[in-house]
């Protein structure tokens, strides 16, 4: 079953290579990641999921980010045959190989329950999008994906290092065999607390580069901003939150060691400072794309800063990886669609989406204010969780802090956003627009909508199973020996 | 095994700082070869018995580190036509010394790490941990592409010298995950320094800031 799930994706990956024709191909996805949705649904309501001896296996955890990941993946999906119609004469092959491979890495990601196993993982997920970043083959593409290796390969070297240690620290304390997860947190009381917390750090800057923790960050922007749309929107969604389930691994077993204060201590500062890089850097940004990245960076740190306030906060912060996806989804998409018509990325030209493109610049705008945790959307919901949890756990400066940095944040975005979607198009856009003759489509704009409606549903009534799922996951991570 | 092992860790370091003042970069790649070589011959002194599996570590390691990778960049280096000097940011003599200080800060930092008995006396610690200071160095503070695809691999070796700790407990953690990454992460690497010398007609990644902020 549970080699099921990444061999399914590495299957269609092969079969996307076969198919001669560059413009059914596309369709694989959706039809690919729909069965994987069946799979995974299959796999989670599964009393036990394991295989290979152990290596791989799904826990609660584990649970809440398959099912989320295989979702938004098919999601995303639905957008991808409409976006490649768009550029009908490049050969998609590759993207389309790629991104099922991709699938299956972070499916690996998430149900691996070996340290060693989960570190190839990772690398794997940055081997597989390295040329998905590079699919338009411009310069600041390549620039983009230079700079994507060169520091996300770094950044997995240190969590390589960070790995040793930690397996030195069960060494150590005499576990000589296991590099287990589940053995680990058992026996996570005779590990060598100093080898442990040089192991945390390492893995937390190591994971936290590829995760966008500012200030290894600097990849990012570049990333998203030069990555085709749907690739944006699954690099943001769905990548950075695995790197995240990597380090909540490790947090797990620092946790139940009764490290986990040091650990809380450091998460918290790191994810109030990329909060605060990115408060600064949305100010006066004129790339929308570069925009979303940035509030990702900020999202990130609402993650780690969650975990690092503990309590309620762990629910608001699972959550919030379900809210933030399904958000920044409909961003990243909706700004395909403006960034296709108009050709640039820049608010110096790009002005009166409104006018032109009535639903993506609804749907962008609509993306903005629930992305900044305005009511009655999903965001709101778990940010709003883990600043009570913040401030009802005596934290006041953090949860001060935490709010004034979704103000700044809001206000920077916003000038941006409302930038982009009022007033009238400029007159020489307009005309390259009248020779484009495009608007809206269906094919690029349902599945939108389809984010849309999540996004709302999340903020308005969370489902009774999704809800236990969560709890489950937070309670798991929470429990000490 | 500490009379042997602790002269060899004593060249990988001299090898460091030679990395970090040369100015051919022929003679910073022959440097990191050479001390690949030298780290692939570690496993054969670390414990008593080594079994077929040390053996082909042992071989593999010394055939990627040391001639399969260097070859590949010396490669790489003709046919881009890149030339020869190393572009430091910083001065040649500023980068030994700050070598020299993070080899002097490692030797600090890994007295305070405790280590399992057969570990005590050796300065496999502070080697690792120096080198892979010199690695991150060289990554940021060399221009080239490819010299930072050396800094890389200097990082690399000081990982891998970590690892020989876990060797025998944990092997499998030692083997998968160095040669892996060190084979991919140069191929590809290799691939977009190609593509960069075609697009810029260069390969400094000084030409790589259009996205700077």
């Amino acid at each position: 079953m549970a080699n099921l799930l990444i061999l399914f994706p590495l299957a269609m990956a092969a079969l996307a290579l076969g198919v001669p024709s560059n413009r059914w191909r596309p369709w694989l996805l959706p039809a690919g990641c729909a069965v994987q949705v069946g799979l995974s649904l299959w796999a989670m309501g599964a009393v036990e999921c394991s295989a290979l001896g152990g290596w791989l296996a799904l826990d609660p955890l584990g649970r809440v980010f398959l099912g989320f990941t295989s979702v938004f993946f098919f999601l995303c999906s639905l957008y991808i045959p409409g976006y490649l119609a768009h550029s009908a004469g490049q050969s998609n092959r590759w993207l389309c190989a790629n991104l099922f491979v991709f699938l299956a890495m972070m499916t690996l990601v998430i149900l691996s329950h070996h340290l060693g196993l989960m570190w190839v993982a990772m690398e794997a997920t940055t081997l597989a999008t390295a040329p998905l970043l590079y699919f338009h083959r411009t310069s600041r593409a390549l620039e983009a994906t230079w700079k994507y290796l060169v520091i996300c390969s770094v950044g997995i070297a240190l969590a390589l290092l960070g790995s040793f240690f930690l397996a030195y620290s069960a060494l150590h304390g005499g576990l000589k065999t296991t590099l287990l997860f589940d053995e680990l947190v058992r026996h996570a009381e005779q590990l060598s607390p100093t080898w442990l917390r040089a192991g945390f750090v390492l893995l937390l800057v190591g994971y936290g580069t590829k995760m966008g923790l500012a200030p290894m960050h600097t990849w990012l922007p570049d990333a998203h901003g030069e990555a085709p749309a749907p690739v944006s929107a699954l690099l943001s969604g769905a990548l950075l939150p695995s790197a995240f389930l990597a380090i909540l691994r490790v947090f797990h077993i620092c946790q139940a060691s009764r490290h986990g204060a040091f650990a809380q201590e450091i998460l918290l500062v790191m994810g109030l400072l990329s909060m605060a890089f990115a408060a600064v850097f949305v100010v006066r940004q004129r790339d929308f794309k570069r925009l979303l990245a940035y509030s990702s960076v900020e999202h990130m740190g609402i993650l780690i800063a969650g975990i690092g306030l503990g309590g309620q906060a762990v629910y608001g912060a699972l959550l919030h990886v379900l809210t933030h996806g399904f958000t920044k989804g409909m961003l990243f998409l909706s700004a395909g669609n403006i960034h296709q018509v108009y050709g640039s990325k820049s608010t110096d030209v790009v002005r009166g989406v409104m006018r032109r493109l009535p639903l993506s610049g609804a749907m962008f705008l609509v993306g903005f204010l629930a992305i900044t945790g305005s009511p009655p959307f999903g965001p709101f919901v778990s940010e709003v969780t883990i600043a009570s949890a913040a401030l009802s756990r005596g934290h006041y400066l953090a949860g001060g802090l935490f709010l004034f940095l979704l103000c700044a944040v809001f206000i920077g975005m916003g000038t941006t956003v409302l930038a982009v979607v009022q007033g009238s198009p400029e007159d020489s856009a307009v005309e390259s627009l009248k020779s484009n003759g495009r608007g809206d489509r269906f094919a690029t704009g349902a599945p939108i909508v389809l984010l849309l409606a999540i996004v709302l549903l999340l903020g308005v009534y969370i489902p009774p199973p999704l809800n236990a799922l969560l709890h489950k996951a937070a309670d798991f991570l929470q429990v000490t020996p | 095994m500490v009379q042997v092992l602790d002269p060899l860790l004593i060249i990988a370091l001299a090898l460091n700082l030679v990395a970090l003042g040369v100015s051919r970069i022929r003679g910073v790649i022959n440097a990191v070869a050479l001390q690949g070589i030298l780290l692939g011959v570690f496993p054969l002194f670390m414990h008593d018995e080594i079994g077929a599996r040390g053996i082909a570590l042992v071989l593999v390691t010394i055939a990627l580190k040391g001639f399969v990778i260097p070859w590949f960049l010396v490669r790489a280096m003709r046919e881009a036509d890149i030339r020869h000097e190393v572009t430091p940011v910083i001065g040649f003599v500023s980068s030994v010394l700050l070598g020299a200080v993070g080899t002097g800060l490692a030797m600090a930092f890994s007295s305070t790490l405790p280590l399992a008995g057969a570990h005590a006396d050796l300065l496999l610690v502070p080697a690792s941990l120096s080198t892979v200071w010199t690695g991150l160095l060289m990554l940021i503070t060399r221009r080239k592409a490819i010299t930072q695809v050396v800094g890389y691999l200097v990082l690399e070796n000081g990982i891998f010298l970590f690892g020989l700790l876990l060797l025998q407990a944990m092997p499998a953690l030692v083997e998968l995950g160095v040669l892996l990454d060190l084979f991919t992460g140069v191929f590809v690497m290799g691939i977009i320094i190609y593509h960069i010398n075609r697009q810029f007609d260069s390969i400094s990644t000084e030409h790589l800031t259009e996205l700077k902020e």
